[in-house]
């Protein structure tokens, strides 16, 4: 663990791996649902760090974390998400190719895995899913598209993301689903928050 | 008589709706948002009697007019303009009484960027997670507002001020933006921490509700390669690779994955929202504050504890 202020509000927690930052980020809502957490605006938790924003003492906070025990992130905490995926997208051969397996087998080893939301960003309601293993990992494309249709399913690194609106996007599509990643109207309005358990599942047709 | 609403006739370069946003919410991407400059659209609220937090038209540039369908109380603050009802001069920073079915014109901006129009009342779109704020970054929020826009009241629930005017800062003929280390200080070279504090910048043509950017010298990185996302907060400075740095204001996206080198003081943000492009722009690093009781101290390096960056890094585990 280190910690790095970010001006005088705010405190930028990292580990080495993403592991451990997701592990930080479940133990500090742990902490301020139980009321063991000075008043915090804002808990950001990204690919190896987490952010705390809008505190009245970061480097207090900073001294005190270190001696806090984080027990390591719970696999089986809460049921999965399950977000229904026709396995059509534009971008299937190439990660097929890129991942040296016949197309056919890419919705096998994309269903198969179970994703976490390790964190959010980009546009409201955008997860980056943790759960593929490091040889899936595939470019972003070198040309990004200008208009990526909402409900993209698609890859970038070792993450799995679907887009909850149309927007320009680099990551490679290999599906489409119907489900609403955000609806402003619902509560909550994000279908996926970080810590969110997620699963891929095939369907056919439209 | 309950037709409370404005209807828009200009809309201007960019009006938008703004409150003072959605904190709280940025762990899902959503961006903070709200009132660039936040202590005007305050005293907009103040001298027509609305809580702080009632919605006020943010304009841009070249202000906006409107047509009451009932008499109501406004008052325009931010970036000084000549305000009119009917053709007639009325008062700028003050509360101004437009009668039902008058035009309400707010001029273009004699100096700064941003006014703001504060409604008894309230505007009362339809709040989305807590808040009425446009978010141009993620589109959550009303639209820009375009001609033809009605836009609803709420009910008058306070007594308007009883001021002929109001004290308000001027927009800088220069802006100076005070900084405080950011947690990527030590991906630069200690040459470019020293640019950072002491050259003169620009403030770019490309600055919107996002981001403040900048032309001036670029900084260069002591480390190369990528950086994996991460929180950015309100004031961030952040270094693309063209090395220019980017002030994060209200709609910032809620992660990013370039360097922020240094972070501005949140109440310089407001005067940074009334700088035109080509205003010339220093970043000028003071000492901690509000940090484990320390008071302020001067800078003891060109760029103070930016220059420092190895003790801002407390490895443990």
């Amino acid at each position: 663990m280190r910690t790095l202020e970010v001006g005088s509000r705010a405190l930028l927690v990292e580990f080495d791996s993403p592991t451990e930052a997701q592990a930080l980020h479940a133990e500090l809502l742990r902490r301020r649902a139980d009321g063991e957490l000075p008043a915090v605006r804002e808990i950001v938790p990204a690919a190896r760090t987490v952010l705390l924003d809008g505190l009245d003492d970061p480097r207090g906070l900073a001294a005190r974390m270190r001696s806090w025990r984080i027990p390591p992130l719970s696999t089986r905490a809460g049921d999965a998400i399950e977000i229904p995926v026709r396995y059509d997208g534009p971008d299937l051969a190439e990660v097929a190719q890129l991942w040296g397996v016949p197309v056919g087998q890419v919705p096998r080893i994309h269903s198969e895995a179970e994703f976490r939301v390790a964190f959010c960003g980009f546009a409201p309601g955008f997860g980056y899913l943790t759960g593929l293993a490091e040889r899936y990992a595939v470019p972003r494309r070198a040309t990004p598209r200008t208009s990526v249709p909402a409900g993209s399913v698609a890859l970038a690194g070792s993450y799995t993301g679907v887009y909850p609106r149309s927007s320009p996007g680099g990551w490679q599509l290999i599906g489409t689903t119907q489900a609403a990643l955000w609806d402003h109207a619902r509560v909550p309005a994000a279908l996926l928050s970080p810590g969110s358990r997620v699963r891929f599942v095939p369907v056919e047709g439209r | 008589m309950t037709d409370r609403a404005l209807c828009v006739v200009r809309a201007g370069a960019l009006t938008t709706v703004q409150d003072e946003g959605r904190p709280g919410h940025a762990l899902l991407g959503v961006p903070r948002s709200g009132a660039l400059d936040a202590p005007a659209s305050r005293l907009a609220n103040r001298l027509v009697g609305n809580p702080a937090d009632a919605a006020t038209l943010e304009t841009t540039l070249n202000g906006c007019a409107l047509r009451s369908r009932c008499a109501v109380t406004v008052a325009v603050t931010g970036a000084p303009c000549a305000v009119t009802v009917d053709g007639r001069p009325a008062a700028w920073g003050a509360p101004v009484r437009v009668p039902a079915g008058a035009r309400l014109e707010v001029g273009p901006a004699v100096r700064g960027v941003r006014s703001y129009v504060g409604v008894a009342g309230g505007i009362a779109v339809e709040p989305v997670l807590g808040s009425r704020a446009t978010d141009l970054l993620s589109g959550l929020g009303p639209a820009p507002l375009t001609d033809g826009t009605v836009l609803p009241l709420g009910a008058e629930t306070g007594v308007h001020a009883r001021v002929d005017t109001a004290p308000q800062p001027g927009p800088p003929a220069a802006l100076v933006l005070r900084i405080l280390p950011g947690p990527r200080a030590d991906w630069f070279t200690p040459a470019a921490l020293r640019t950072l504090s002491t050259r003169a910048y620009r403030v770019s043509t490309a600055s919107n509700r996002i981001g403040l950017r900048t032309e001036g010298p670029p900084l260069e990185r002591a480390v190369p390669g990528e950086l994996p996302s991460e929180g950015m907060v309100l004031g961030a400075v952040q270094v693309p690779p063209d090395g220019r740095p980017v002030v994060f204001l209200a709609d910032h996206p809620t992660t990013g994955g370039y360097p922020v080198v240094a972070v501005v003081e949140e109440t310089d943000l407001a005067s940074a929202a009334q700088a035109p492009p080509g205003t010339p722009l220093r970043f000028v690093p003071v000492g901690r504050r509000g940090v484990s009781g320390a008071a302020a101290r001067p800078a003891p390096g060109p760029l103070g504890r930016l220059s420092a960056a190895p003790g801002q890094h407390s490895n443990t585990t």
